[in-house]
């Protein structure tokens, strides 16, 4: 091949890498909400915000949604570090079990882990007197940690494990306590995989809108829940945009401050400071019965409930999932093959989009990739309402007329997807010694050639593990689904499993929690397929 | 790669394509009358807890040769709220679920256009809200105090009148929702302020009652209700949950566990209406005219728990056994309702979350 059909080559490929992810995050994100931001300010977006901004009420919202999001984030890192330390451990097998496991939660409704967990604090007795949970912002952040849990576990865990465990071992024959090995030479090396955690849990945290309304009571409000109530309760769209402004800037602030820490090259340790402290491995083990019972708690109160039939217990409201409810336009088990398919396709979207977007982002101009890793992580810190109502007033013209279509609600899944797979990839890719590339340009390859086959099979650790989140947010996914006008046919299990929840009566309600449970079974196995295809586990770094 | 993003760029093009290109089949029809709609496509835009029987629909295209396609989005509220934004491009020609607590913003919004339909006459008049026939009434239902019969307090008869909710014999068994965020919360409010001598003193009754209130339905009634386990006897519902705790009973029971304060219902209306800038108006009218049929009316109660506007409907038995139709409900003008709810909201937050 002369030289001018090489360089030309590569021009196209990195054009694709570049456009393809930002038209997507342009067409169905950015387009979209600065439509709707743009129609609900008008002209007087100033006066708006000033209103906001002498409102006591929403400068205690403001100020709530960060500072539980913050406080949510620090507890599930707590909570998380030691849980992923120790399956990072395991052997292989094992760890993919595990992960696919603590991915439980994501696909399940916050009414219903709601109603779980009122009845463990109320089997614990945490719900009498001074030790009340429920209605406290003590609820909110547990249950925040409860739907969590897996980012942590998981993306700091298959980092972890990617780790080149022997410089820990020289530390430790060079007479460094566990403690201080871990603290030394682990934690700096971890940096990048737990502020992209971290980015991610926060943002979750920050937007979430169920577990405060339902968890938190009726007293407490999130910009969140905030812009749900102007923009559908009371219209008011004017001050629901400038609440989503709001809640953008502030975003768009955590992702800078993150995407920073995560860039940083990581420091191996700071000499041999070596400290005495005890090494004791209890602490870690308590931490992982703290996260065994936290997340088997709930969920054991689902599976109870599921089986439990107005005479003893029995498999009756499985067998009810393959016949029609009433309230239902099909059975249950078609809105699960539909959810599946949905997942399939918004899977595939924001592998190929998050995977081409991780590329630039790691290997880009450096504005580029910038302005790349702050847009692809936006969507997950946005309400469902500005995504849903953008979507709605901005897709409405051919060639784009897409707002009845069946493609919208896999792209809406996806771009949650998205910044799943970005945030895995990138600490991932970044952690790849550049002596390999090196060594590859010494040898005669190409930066395109040597990118191919050094990046690609290490970043396919960071990339299952984010097409496994892809999948699982899909699979539960409800906020925006709700917003996009849907044909029956097209019903998803979330929404299936709201509406056996909405009218009285133990069989629907039965049959929901039956639901549920498949949804858990169901995210856990394709879990753990997506992660098989990784193949070897062996640690590359 | 080329054409790998090739084919990219032209997903949203050719999902585009694939998508709806119907409801635009009746135009050259206008022209006779009565309009040919046979062929055409009708698009009915709904909340999600709409559904009737397959039957139903498939008798329409018997009659009419023309089809119906559903579009269901959210609550009433969502759905009112995205009707209105994309009113310059309709998703679809007939809007139903928008009730007596929305009307008005449909109205204000100029969101639908007048038909009279020839059936109209067969509805209960009180159901008919707009003197310009903008929305036509379909089915109503009544938001109630429900009580769980065997768990009220000992010795306690159940409640004849809102008013008993703040007797002491019921403190700390009454559960609400936030009419901010809930739709059969705000109908509870509204059936207080239009059914207590003095609203904003009743509900300072209430809170120093111990009532509870939640975020919507459903934390209520399978959160602290007795239904789901709770310890409160007494929850804000409709009147026609006591034939839904029958009929998906387990076991099955012979006669429901709960009852319904008839003296405290607000009577929510829903209504369907013909969305300004369809194309297919003629396939629009016919919509709303089959809507009040006895074949759609008769199957309204048992998919939606809800009652047939249609007087000539027949219920059925076990909504004629369970079901109870306040005979007084309370009833506020939509347009009362739209100018107030705000300020009512307000108010209500300062009293009982303070």
């Amino acid at each position: 091949m002369n030289q001018r059909a090489r360089i030309g080559r590569r021009a196209i490929g990195g054009a694709v890498l570049v456009v393809v992810p930002a038209v997507f995050i342009a067409v169905f994100f950015g387009y979209p909400i600065a439509t709707v931001l743009w129609r609900g300010l008008g002209g007087g977006g100033g006066e708006t915000f000033l209103d906001l901004a002498e409102s006591s009420r929403q400068r205690d919202i403001v100020w709530f949604t960060l500072w539980q999001a913050v406080a949510s984030t620090a507890l599930t890192l707590v909570v998380g570090l030691p849980a992923a330390s120790i399956v990072a451990r395991l052997p292989p097998r094992r760890q993919r079990l595990v992960r696919a496991l603590v991915t439980v939660p994501f696909v399940l409704p916050t009414v219903l882990v709601a109603g779980a967990f009122t009845e463990v604090f109320a089997v614990t007795g945490l719900d009498e007197g001074a030790l009340r949970l429920r209605h406290t912002v003590w609820a909110i952040l547990i249950a925040h940690v409860f739907f969590n849990y897996a980012v942590v576990v998981r993306t700091v865990g298959a980092f972890w494990s990617g780790l080149d465990h022997r410089m820990e071992e020289a530390a430790r024959s060079l007479g460094a306590t566990a403690w201080a090995a871990f603290r030394e030479v682990t934690l700096p090396r971890l940096r990048p995989a737990i502020a992209s955690a971290a980015a991610i849990v926060f943002l979750f945290s920050f937007t979430s809108f169920g577990v405060v309304l339902i968890l938190g009571g009726p007293r407490r409000a999130t910009l969140e829940t905030e812009i749900y109530r102007q923009a559908v309760t009371r219209t008011d769209l004017e001050t629901a945009a400038a609440l989503a402004v709001v809640q953008l800037v502030a975003v768009l602030a955590l992702v800078v401050v993150s995407t920073r820490l995560e860039r940083r090259r990581p420091i191996v340790g700071r000499g041999a400071r070596l400290s005495r402290r005890a090494a004791s491995p209890v602490w870690r083990w308590v931490n992982l019965g703290i996260g065994f019972v936290l997340l088997g708690g709930p969920i054991g109160v689902l599976m109870e409930r599921s089986f439990s039939t107005g005479d003893g217990y029995g498999f009756d409201h499985y067998r009810a999932l393959a016949e029609r409810a009433p309230q239902l336009p099909a059975p249950a088990t078609t809105a699960l093959a539909n959810s599946i398919v949905f997942a399939v396709t918004a899977t595939a979207m924001a592998v190929l989009v998050g995977l081409l977007a991780s590329l630039v982002v790691v290997h880009g101009r450096r504005g580029l990739a910038r302005v790349f890793d702050l847009g692809l992580t936006l969507p997950l810190g946005t309400s469902a309402v500005t995504i849903g109502f953008g979507m709605l007033i901005a897709l409405d013209e051919p060639p784009l007329d897409l707002r009845t279509s069946w493609w919208i609600i896999p792209i809406a899944h996806a771009l949650v997807g998205v910044p799943f797979v970005v945030r895995t990839m990138v600490p991932v890719l970044r952690a790849i010694d550049p002596a390999l590339h090196e060594a590859a340009g010494v040898l005669g390859a190409s930066p395109a050639r040597a990118r191919r086959e050094i990046d690609l099979p290490i970043g396919l650790r960071g990339l299952v593990v984010g097409a496994g989140f892809a999948f699982a947010v899909s699979l539960g996914e409800f906020g925006a689904t709700s917003f996009l006008p849907r044909r029956p046919e097209n019903l998803t299990a979330p929404v299936a499993l709201f509406r056996l929840l909405s009218t009285p009566g133990d069989l629907l309600r039965g049959q929901a929690m039956a639901l549920a449970v498949v949804l858990m079974v169901l995210v856990a196995a394709a879990v753990l397929v997506i992660e098989s295809a990784r193949g070897s586990d062996e640690g590359v770094f | 790669m080329k054409k790998l993003l090739l084919c990219l760029l032209t997903l949203g093009l050719l999902a585009a394509a694939c998508g709806d290109d119907d409801s635009s089949g009746g135009g050259e029809l206008e022209a006779s009358t009565p309009v040919d709609i046979s062929g055409t496509t009708v698009t009915l835009m709904t909340h999600d807890s709409f559904y009737v029987s397959d039957s139903v629909f498939e008798a329409f295209t018997a009659e009419t040769g023309a089809t119906v396609e559903l579009l269901q989005v959210g609550d009433a509220g969502t759905m009112v709220s995205e009707a209105i934004l994309t009113k310059d491009a309709p998703l679809a020609d007939v809007l139903f679920g928008i009730d007596n607590t929305f009307l008005q913003r449909g109205l204000d919004a100029d969101l639908f256009d007048a038909y009279a339909s020839s059936n109209l006459s067969g509805v209960f008049p009180e159901l008919v809200l707009d003197d310009q026939n903008r929305v036509t009434p379909i089915d109503f239902g009544d938001v109630c105090i429900n009580y769980w019969i065997d768990a009220l307090p000992e010795g306690a008869e159940p409640p004849m009148s809102l008013e008993d909710l703040t007797d002491p014999v019921f403190a700390d068994e009454v559960v609400v929702q936030s009419p901010e965020s809930s739709s059969p919360g705000l109908a509870f409010l509204l059936a207080t302020i239009n059914g207590t001598d003095d609203w904003e003193q009743y509900w300072a009754d209430l809170v120093a009652n111990g009532v509870s209130v939640t975020a919507g339905w459903e934390d209520a009634y399978y959160g602290e209700f007795t239904a789901g386990g709770g310890d409160r006897s007494i929850v804000v519902s409709y009147a026609s949950s006591p034939p839904a705790e029958v009929i998906f009973a387990d076991p099955p029971v012979e006669v429901a566990p709960t009852g319904v304060l008839l003296d405290s219902c607000f009577r929510q209306i829903e209504f369907a209406g013909i969305l300004a800038g369809t194309d297919n108006r003629a396939g629009a009218e016919a919509l709303i005219d089959f809507m009040l049929t006895p074949t759609y009316q008769e199957d309204v109660p048992l998919n939606m728990f809800v009652f047939p506007a249609l007087e000539a409907a027949a219920l059925p038995s076990e909504f004629v056994e369970f079901a109870s139709v306040a005979e007084d409900p309370q009833i506020i003008a939509p347009a009362d309702i739209e100018a107030n709810r705000d300020t009512w909201v307000e108010r209500w937050v300062e009293i009982v979350l303070g």
